[in-house]
């Protein structure tokens, strides 16, 4: 049976999160021909409303309020409990990100369903649809079904690929009014950390130090390789306990698990802690002075060698070929 | 104070994962108290240090978790509770699991309530938001600082690697996120005190929870490993020429960039 989904369109900073395009293809999948509903919250959203559409929703129910200006659970969930009564969706879709993952247990909470979360893939459609997700940080997987009440998952991003950019489609936008109230959480500032721009787990690219970086400086040519390659920086957690980076850029089981098209591992002994967060990277790239360390046998292409020598030329090589090219 | 704190035992992160029969082989690993809950237990030691109160650790499970809950008590919680749901439950989800714990702290009037903000082995961190908002109290999720003044709270929390500074009240419910602070290890005159602490073990009959309120949402109908990747490359000769090849070959053969 077809379903009805409301997919959740992330903006930070006033755009929309990659994550919010690849859920419109979940939703889709879980839709079967179903009505694809995209909500956007926030103080002044309306304008976003056709990239939703372009993406694959259907039309695009909006909520402007200036108490959704930041994210706060409270504000957030009453707004989208409120859609829902009006829309009675079937299904929900949301990325996982650090504000699905603190929104969706409570709307799941409050609708009393089922919460399927960081879901990477699809399988089949409709009422039949399993979700696969990473159990013990990508040890393993699991595929799961819905037994009953609403099909509400959160997905992680990068993982499912978004439908092709139509911007040719068009769909109504509607923005009801919804009373706001009782916010229990005040938020006095945000600090950025993450300046370089490309967050860490959208990043296509991520090139991650270990130990053997040394220092601090170390990171410089790593930065830069990111940079040019328009990826990330990641690090183990050898290298953040040594105080050369921020825990925030930590991967493994006890940081975040990343699934980039290319992770570049230098001077990463790859602990099993570390391949957790990373060996489901679609190419992986290790560079290490020890032959015998363990990352690479998860990788698929090595070079034996001095990481301040290799990243260097790679950047000399990458240069080189973006001239070329 | 009146402190709980939420916790689970979990495969060591040394673990390989073995499947057999369908299901993940518990036997003969080694189990730890999850990492991110570490950080809550020493959070809330600290904070009860601090104010006074008293720390309660929470746990679902079997008999085996006591071995944790132990642990947790020789860290410094002052109390543990084993909620037994063997001989009752055969699976629980996130959905039965918070109702469980809910039902457990309705009646506690705690003050404060935390958690990791995600388990390593289920990975949903779904519990704490639920937790909180079936008691009706506010919750924070990814807590790197907690400063506490009577009933205000002043928080930092990790936003996917920018901080984010909030002001709440308590009765509240957190959930840690790593940089929280450095959990200490028990001590020996710790884990002596330990075996002397309250350990209450409780069923779901005591918490006047029938069987069949318990009604899983979700089920899980296959667990399986990742694909076995093939061996990579190790690529050979000057490092000048490899790099090269590599670079051409993530070009041209990869396609990434
Ligand atoms: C509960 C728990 C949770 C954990 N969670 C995580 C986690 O989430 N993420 C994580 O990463 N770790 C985690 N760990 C830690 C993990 O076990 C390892 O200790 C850590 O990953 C090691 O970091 P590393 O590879 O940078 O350092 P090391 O193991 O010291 O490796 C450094 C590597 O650098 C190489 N090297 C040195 N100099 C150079 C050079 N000039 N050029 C090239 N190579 C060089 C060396 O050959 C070596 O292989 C966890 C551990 C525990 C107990």
């Amino acid at each position: 049976m077809s379903k009805k989904v409301l997919v959740l369109g992330e903006v930070r900073e006033g755009v929309i999160r990659n994550v919010s395009y690849e859920s419109i293809a979940a939703a889709k999948q879980i839709a079967d021909g179903g009505e694809i509903v995209g909500l956007l919250l926030g103080d002044s959203v309306s304008s976003l409303a056709p990239n939703l559409i372009a993406y694959g929703a259907d039309r695009v129910v909006t909520v402007e309020h200036p108490h959704l200006k930041s994210y706060t659970s409270d504000g957030y969930s009453q707004a989208i409990l409120a859609v829902y009564e009006k829309e009675k969706p079937e299904a929900i879709v949301i990325g996982h990100t650090s504000l699905g993952k603190d929104l969706s247990p409570k709307i799941s909470s409050r609708l009393k369903s089922g919460l399927v979360s960081d879901v990477t893939e699809i399988e089949g459609s409709g009422d039949s649809a399993l979700f696969i997700r990473p159990i013990y940080s990508g040890k393993a997987f699991e595929k799961v079904k819905v037994k009953e009440g609403i099909v509400f998952i959160t997905i992680r991003p990068n993982n499912i690929a978004p439908l092709e950019k139509d911007a040719s489609r068009s769909g109504s936008v509607e923005s009801p009014a919804v009373e706001i109230t009782n916010l229990r959480t005040i938020i006095k500032e945000v600090i950025r950390k993450t300046t370089e721009g490309v967050d860490l787990s959208e990043a296509k690219v991520v090139v991650a130090g270990g130990r053997g970086v040394k220092s601090e400086e170390g990171f410089e040519p790593l930065k830069e390789l990111a940079n040019l390659l328009g990826g990330a920086v990641g690090a183990s957690r050898g290298a953040c306990d040594a105080d050369y980076c921020d825990y925030s850029l930590q991967i493994g089981q006890t940081g975040k698990v990343v699934t980039p098209d290319l992770y570049i591992a230098a001077g990463i002994s790859g602990a099993i802690q570390h391949l957790a967060g990373m060996s489901n990277s679609k190419v992986i790239v290790a560079i290490n002075k020890d032959p015998e360390a363990n990352i690479f046998k998860v990788a698929d292409y090595g070079i034996v060698g001095d990481l301040f020598e290799v990243i260097p030329l790679m950047i000399e090589e990458i240069k080189a070929l973006k001239v070329g090219s | 104070m009146n402190i709980y704190v939420l916790v689970k035992r979990t495969f060591d992160t040394e673990e390989k994962i073995v499947i057999s029969g369908g299901k993940i082989q518990e036997d003969g690993a080694e189990f730890i108290i999850n990492p991110y809950d570490e950080y809550a237990i020493e959070e809330a030691i600290q904070v009860r240090d601090a104010k006074g109160g008293k720390v309660t650790v929470v746990t679902i499970g079997g008999e085996d978790a006591e071995k944790q809950l132990r642990t947790a008590l020789a860290m410094g919680a002052d109390e543990a509770v084993l909620i037994n749901t063997e001989d009752d439950l055969d699976e629980l989800d996130q959905t039965t699991a918070a109702y469980i714990l809910a039902e457990y702290l309705k009646d506690k009037e705690a003050d404060l309530i935390l958690a990791g903000n995600v388990a390593i082995d289920g990975g949903t961190g779904q519990i704490g938001p639920r937790v909180a908002d079936l008691l009706n109290i506010n919750y924070v999720t990814t807590i790197t600082d907690l400063e506490i003044n009577g009933t205000d709270v002043k928080i930092v929390r990790d936003i996917e690697g920018d901080s984010e500074v909030i002001e709440t009240k308590l009765p509240l419910l957190v959930t840690a996120q790593q940089g929280l602070n450095e959990p200490r290890y028990p001590s020996l005159p710790g884990i002596m005190k330990a075996k002397k602490k309250p350990l209450a073990e409780l069923e779901l009959d005591d918490l006047d929870i029938d069987e069949d309120d318990i009604e899983l949402k979700i089920e899980t109908v296959e667990v399986y490993l990742p694909k076995q990747k093939n061996a990579g490359r190790i690529l050979a000769g000057d490092v000048k020429d490899q790099v090269k090849e590599l670079i051409q070959l993530l070009h041209s053969e990869a396609k990434v960039i």
